[in-house]
């Protein structure tokens, strides 16, 4: 009982860390650019087959290869937001985006599938074989160095929001965009290097992900409902919101996981989502009415 | 598609012309409709399986379409959660012709529940969903939907994975898809002209105010939680009835494909590259879209090039025609005919120019309201 409740929190909290870290970039690009990058699940998912690829064909240490996937998806997200994002005007805009990225994503999913086909892969590296030994529980290392990436990203990106000048003029075009442009803020420039920003973060997700499961271009559907369901918990735009929903409901799933029944955990994950929203529309951190129509 | 335009082409009658025009164009419309209904309905006396087989599924899109544009164009809410009914409906009509043991034409008794069980379902999945707005809405959608097809999976009384079995039905293999054609587009015709009842009512403009803006809805006494209610039911009701059709004619009850997102994505795209909040888009974006995704089913093996194919499509039509091919023409059209009667006026030097100029600008922005913005 004990040690099962310890491998169901350590699973929870730990891989809630990951979740956190896709989330964030969601929830960024959300506060910054007033959309939602249904994308980004199957971009998580890109991310761990360009892990894969430099871990089984060119034989480089998954954690090293970030140093390659991270940029490569920066330039894919600032991409992505440049041709399909940014032309999207007028008041259906929000709606328009929405559509925009769900296509983004269908196409990325096809891709994938024509290059790696349905079958599921997973890259299995030392960090998933060793193993630490915690309160009779054997920990994979993966989880552990994977909640610290994590730990490290949002880290650098709160002090990227906070401590920096760019970070300022992202928190500006958060709150107003166009008191923002009046004082000189290139809103463009921001809003590109923002997607850019929170899709390069799935580059480490996705690799953390493709190391603790297996994974196919199917994957991409299952994941982004459950980032949208944390950021709508943790209140859009909220970056702590995001990492707390994160940590607080993967942990719920791997209670009702190890207590209950595998079958009902995405479930009670989603049952939740709505439980909550039925009484705090506005998410457990979010602020009320914060962006009404 | 002629005969579609004279319940929304306002402009036309508003046209300073006296009423004796006016109404033999209306019975020119109407004579074309019918003659237009007789062809489609004429089809399956041709004996091509295979025509008819893609026309049920053209008719089922229609109908998905355009009930789908009813509560999603109407209001402005869109809703990634259409297959919840579909799947619902489907399930309901699987389990009693499960139990019933029902054979024959008896099959189809079985329909009408189907609609009201999604329908009743649609009631509470409403006042959770449409209390919240905009993204939030879209997601809490998606969530309802994983959580029926999860549950589709792991209830007893679904077969879980394994699905229901459909009943044997021995009809003649050349004249199977006759009844469904005509199921078909009872339901097809039947939406539309609810979608176009709906559209010009009292009712109807209460949607569209929600659409423009509905904390001044409010403001002017639309009781918006009701009447968003009760569209998303209509919606939902034709959901089902066509979820349950799909399950004889597809002959199965699988999780997978009852609760489908692709189809919600499917429906979405149809109604956008016709014209989003329209009341004749959905069908049209249908008409063409449809037998292009039939075609890519048989044509093209390699399932993965059409799921590229219709992203791209998608992304096309969101950023060169993002108010849909129905709206950008009629609004090409209208300006095109006022150019040639300003011509033609202007030939004529006479005062009424002004007031027709004005009297078509005018008429211009009322087919879709909200989107002319």
């Amino acid at each position: 009982m004990g040690s099962r409740l310890f491998q169901a929190l350590a699973d929870g909290v730990l891989g809630g860390g990951v979740y956190g870290l896709m989330a964030v970039g969601l929830t960024l690009i959300f506060g910054v650019l007033d959309i939602i990058n249904i994308a980004q699940g199957i971009l998580v998912i890109l991310g761990s087959y360009l892990s894969y690829v430099l871990w089984a064909h060119l034989h480089i240490d998954v954690f090293l290869g970030l140093l390659i996937t991270i940029p490569l998806m920066f330039v894919l997200g600032v991409a992505i937001q440049w041709f399909f994002i940014r032309p999207l005007r007028g008041r259906e805009r929000t709606s328009m985006s929405l559509l925009a990225s769900y296509s983004v994503a269908i196409i990325i999913e096809g891709l994938l599938y024509q290059v790696f086909g349905s079958n599921y892969q997973s890259i299995q590296t030392k960090y998933f074989t060793n193993t630490i030994k915690v309160f009779g529980y054997y920990i994979p290392y993966i989880y552990l160095y994977g909640f610290g990436l994590a730990v490290l990203f949002v880290a650098a990106v709160y002090y990227m929001l906070y401590r920096t000048q760019f970070g300022r003029s992202v928190r500006a075009t958060m709150q107003d965009q166009t008191a923002a442009r009046l004082i000189g803020i290139d809103v463009n420039r921001v809003a590109a290097l923002t997607f850019g920003i929170g899709v390069a973060v799935t580059a480490a997700g996705g690799m953390v992900y493709g190391s603790i499961n297996s994974f196919s271009p199917n994957s991409g559907a299952d994941l982004i409902s459950r980032l949208l369901a944390i950021i709508i918990l943790g209140g859009m735009g909220s970056i702590v919101g995001a990492l707390g929903a994160a940590v607080i409901m993967i942990t719920l799933e791997s209670l009702v996981d190890v207590f209950w029944n595998p079958n009902w955990s995405v479930v009670v994950f989603y049952a939740v989502l709505v439980l909550v929203l039925v009484f705090r529309p506005q998410g457990i951190l979010g602020r009320k009415e914060a962006r009404a129509q | 598609m002629s005969a579609s335009r004279p319940m929304s082409a306002s402009p036309m009658s508003a046209s300073p012309m006296n009423a004796s025009p006016v109404r033999a164009n209306a019975i020119w419309r109407i004579a074309a409709a019918v003659a237009l209904l007789a062809v489609v309905a004429a089809v399956p006396l041709t004996s091509n399986v295979t025509l008819v087989h893609v026309g049920v599924f053209v008719l089922m899109y229609v109908g998905m379409a355009v009930s789908w544009n009813i509560f999603s164009g109407f209001s402005g809410y869109i809703s990634l959660g259409y297959a919840v009914f579909f799947g619902s409906g489907l399930y309901t009509v699987a389990i009693f012709s499960k139990h019933l043991n029902l054979t024959g034409s008896t099959v189809f008794a079985f329909l009408p529940v189907g609609a009201v069980v999604a329908g009743v379902i649609a009631i509470p999945v409403g006042l959770i969903a449409l209390r919240v707005r905009r993204h939030t809405f879209v997601v809490i959608t998606i969530a309802i939907f994983f959580i029926f097809q999860l549950m589709a999976y792991n209830f007893g009384f679904t077969g879980g994975s394994a699905g229901i079995l459909p009943p044997y039905l021995n009809w003649d293999p050349n004249t199977f898809n006759n009844p469904f054609y005509y199921i078909a587009l009872i339901v097809a015709v039947g939406s539309m002209v609810l979608a176009w009842g709906i559209w010009g009512s009292r009712f109807g403009l209460q949607l569209r105010a929600i659409r423009d803006d509905e904390d001044r809805a409010r403001g002017l006494g639309v009781k918006t939680m009701r009447v968003k209610l009760i569209a998303f039911v209509i919606s939902a009701l034709i959901a089902g009835v066509l979820g349950g059709l799909y399950f004889y004619f597809q002959q199965e009850a699988l999780p997978e494909f009852a609760f489908n997102p692709f189809l919600d994505l499917t429906i979405a795209l149809m109604v956008f590259v016709g014209g989003f909040g329209t009341l004749w888009g959905p069908v049209f974006g249908a008409l063409l879209l449809e037998p292009y995704l039939g075609y890519a089913q048989l044509q093209i093996s390699n399932s993965y090039v059409s799921e590229i194919v219709l992203g791209g499509l998608f992304l096309f039509v969101i950023l060169v025609l993002p108010r849909g091919i129905l709206p950008t023409a009629r609004e090409k059209l209208t300006a095109l005919r006022a150019g040639q009667q300003r011509r033609s006026a202007a030939k004529g030097a006479s005062p009424p120019s002004g007031m027709t100029a004005s009297t078509v600008q005018a008429g211009s922005g009322s087919p879709s309201t909200g989107s002319m913005r």
